[in-house]
């Protein structure tokens, strides 16, 4: 993400004299961390009570990490090694409605395996923080990146984020905490990033002062707890027709409430931070006629394009939302009402839709607009293929087009 | 007690949960006594072994310092379990065809 500067506040500095009555610099470190390494190290300083996992790639290497800073002596959690993704993620709601502050990871087909599960956590209202390393779902058989996995878990009730980078990943992972147990929200939070584009790949990314995380997010009170022997709690019953659809419309009002405290937590990380992630990133969109919209780390690349076309003098722009769940339509349209075009990127498809997940969100927000841009609607990248600048370019080149269809594949060979 | 049908989505506790214990007590399982049989104990036969008692999975037999007292039909689903348990020379409860009483519960 070169193109936001980003200041590094770290003053390891110290003067022995005044050391006694100055309080203690937070010692932040810029370290070259992959994905995984940096959510790991969130967890490690979070410290959750209970992880609950089972291994999957690209996302092992995270609980891996989890694991030897327990064995190292650096983390007091409870790892529980499960034999499933549907047990691992059973295991994070049984020890949630115990009120612990619970954290997993996972991937593809372990997302998927977890499905039933997901609906029980953000049902029963635990606000469990799941990384998922983004991969495409089996089969045919294939562990590269693409959206199909969380995307598809997108009605379950999960607060939703998708990191363009690895100090984003991280970023995300401390926010989610906050956001989750909020008392307005208490929903789970899935923080999602790039398999293997964002798991795997090396990024300066800025490590907080232990400490300062801690204040950050405080003691985690749940609101009931099965442990709570003074006031006891059933979780679970059946929910018959006269209660169900209130639980449900609970929901409704949880995730609203979300968008605004997803904004004032991240104005108040920005403030003690210095980094201020909002419900989307816009690039470009002041005086933009067209513009791409996508999710994750291909934002990096779409925006080297803008560059690229701005020096040509083209009026390009990138929105990249950073928050799917709750969508931000608000936003999406008062960025996007008065452009001429837009493209909207998927990198998972809703068989026999209109388009991808993103493409009919998108447009959805734009039709009650005064003025609405054309909006198309574009599948890439599906199983770890590449989109090159090339095709970048040419999404570019079709807004300014009027022939260019409604919906297509980028790169599909014919 | 929570009022599970007239509570409002505001004020339903969060999440399905019952915040407050023993409240199977108020739910009347009685009227999924879908079988169309009860209960009925004839006093003079039985002989107190409470096995009716142990075996009941609803808690549904009523006992006063170890004496069988009877059924609670509040909470008594039919399933006939205590009849099968009464010992074979005693047989003190029968069950019986639901409309020959005439409360539902
Ligand atoms: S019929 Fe079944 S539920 Fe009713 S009292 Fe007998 S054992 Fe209990
Ligand atoms: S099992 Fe039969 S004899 Fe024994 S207490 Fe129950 S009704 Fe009476």
């Amino acid at each position: 993400m070169n193109r936001e500067t980003q200041v590094l506040k770290t003053d390891a500095v110290t003067v022995e004299a005044e050391a006694a009555e100055a309080p203690p610099q937070p010692q932040r470190q810029l370290l070259a961390l992959t994905g995984n390494e940096a959510v790991a190290e969130a967890i490690r300083q979070i410290d959750p009570h209970v992880c609950a996992a089972y291994p999957i790639t690209p996302t092992t290497q995270i609980m891996q990490e989890v694991a030897q800073f327990i064995a190292d002596g650096r983390m007091r959690a409870e790892l529980v090694p499960c034999e499933s993704e549907h047990s691992a993620m059973s295991a994070c709601v049984g020890a949630g409605a115990a009120g612990a502050r619970v954290m997993t990871a996972t991937s593809a087909n372990g997302l998927a395996l977890m499905w039933e599960v997901l609906y029980i956590a953000s049902g029963m209202r635990l606000p469990i923080v799941m990384a998922v390393g983004n991969r495409a779902l089996s089969g045919p058989l294939n562990i590269h990146c693409d959206h199909s996995d969380s995307m598809g878990a997108r009605d379950s009730g999960w607060i939703q984020f998708y990191a363009e980078s690895v100090q984003e990943a991280y970023d995300n992972i401390l926010q989610a905490v906050r956001i989750g147990e909020h008392p307005d929200v208490l929903l789970p939070v899935m923080c999602c990033m790039d398999g293997f584009l964002t798991t795997h790949t090396s990024e300066n990314a800025e490590i907080l002062d232990d400490a300062e995380v801690r204040d950050f997010l405080g003691k985690y009170r749940a609101r009931y707890s099965l442990l709570d022997v003074d006031n006891p709690v059933t979780f679970g019953a059946t929910d018959l027709p006269n209660a169900y659809t209130e639980h449900k419309y609970q929901q409704v009002e949880a995730m609203k409430k979300a968008d605004a405290v997803i904004r004032a937590v991240c104005v108040e990380f920005g403030a003690k931070f210095g980094r201020e992630h909002g419900m989307l990133e816009a690039y470009c969109m002041e005086d933009a006629d067209t513009a791409i919209v996508v999710l994750s780390s291909t934002a990096g690349s779409v925006a080297d394009m803008v560059d690229t076309l701005r020096a040509e003098g083209r009026k390009v722009g990138l929105l990249r939302p950073r928050v799917f769940r709750p969508f931000p339509a608000a936003d999406v349209r008062a960025a996007l009402q008065d452009l001429t075009a837009v493209t909207v990127l998927d990198r998972s498809h809703s068989f026999g839709a209109d388009g991808g997940p993103l493409f009919t969100e998108v447009r959805t927000a734009l039709f009650d607009a005064p003025h609405r841009p054309r909006v198309l609607g574009r599948v890439y990248g599906l199983g770890g293929r590449a989109i090159t600048g090339g095709e970048i370019r040419a999404l570019y080149d079709e807004m300014e087009t009027d022939t260019a269809p409604t919906f297509r594949f980028v790169g599909v060979r014919e | 007690m929570i009022d599970v049908i007239n509570e409002g989505w505001e004020t339903l506790p969060i999440g399905g949960v019952i915040p407050e214990g023993g409240t199977s007590a108020a739910y009347k399982t009685g009227d999924w006594r879908g079988g169309g049989k009860r209960p009925l104990l004839n006093h003079s036969a039985c002989v107190h072994c409470l096995h009716c008692w142990i075996s009941c999975p609803d808690s549904a037999i009523e006992i006063q310092e170890s004496k069988m007292l009877g059924f609670i039909y509040d909470h008594c689903k039919g399933c006939g379990i205590c009849a099968n348990e009464c010992p074979p020379l005693v047989k003190a409860i029968t069950m019986i065809a639901e409309e020959q009483f005439e409360t539902t519960l």
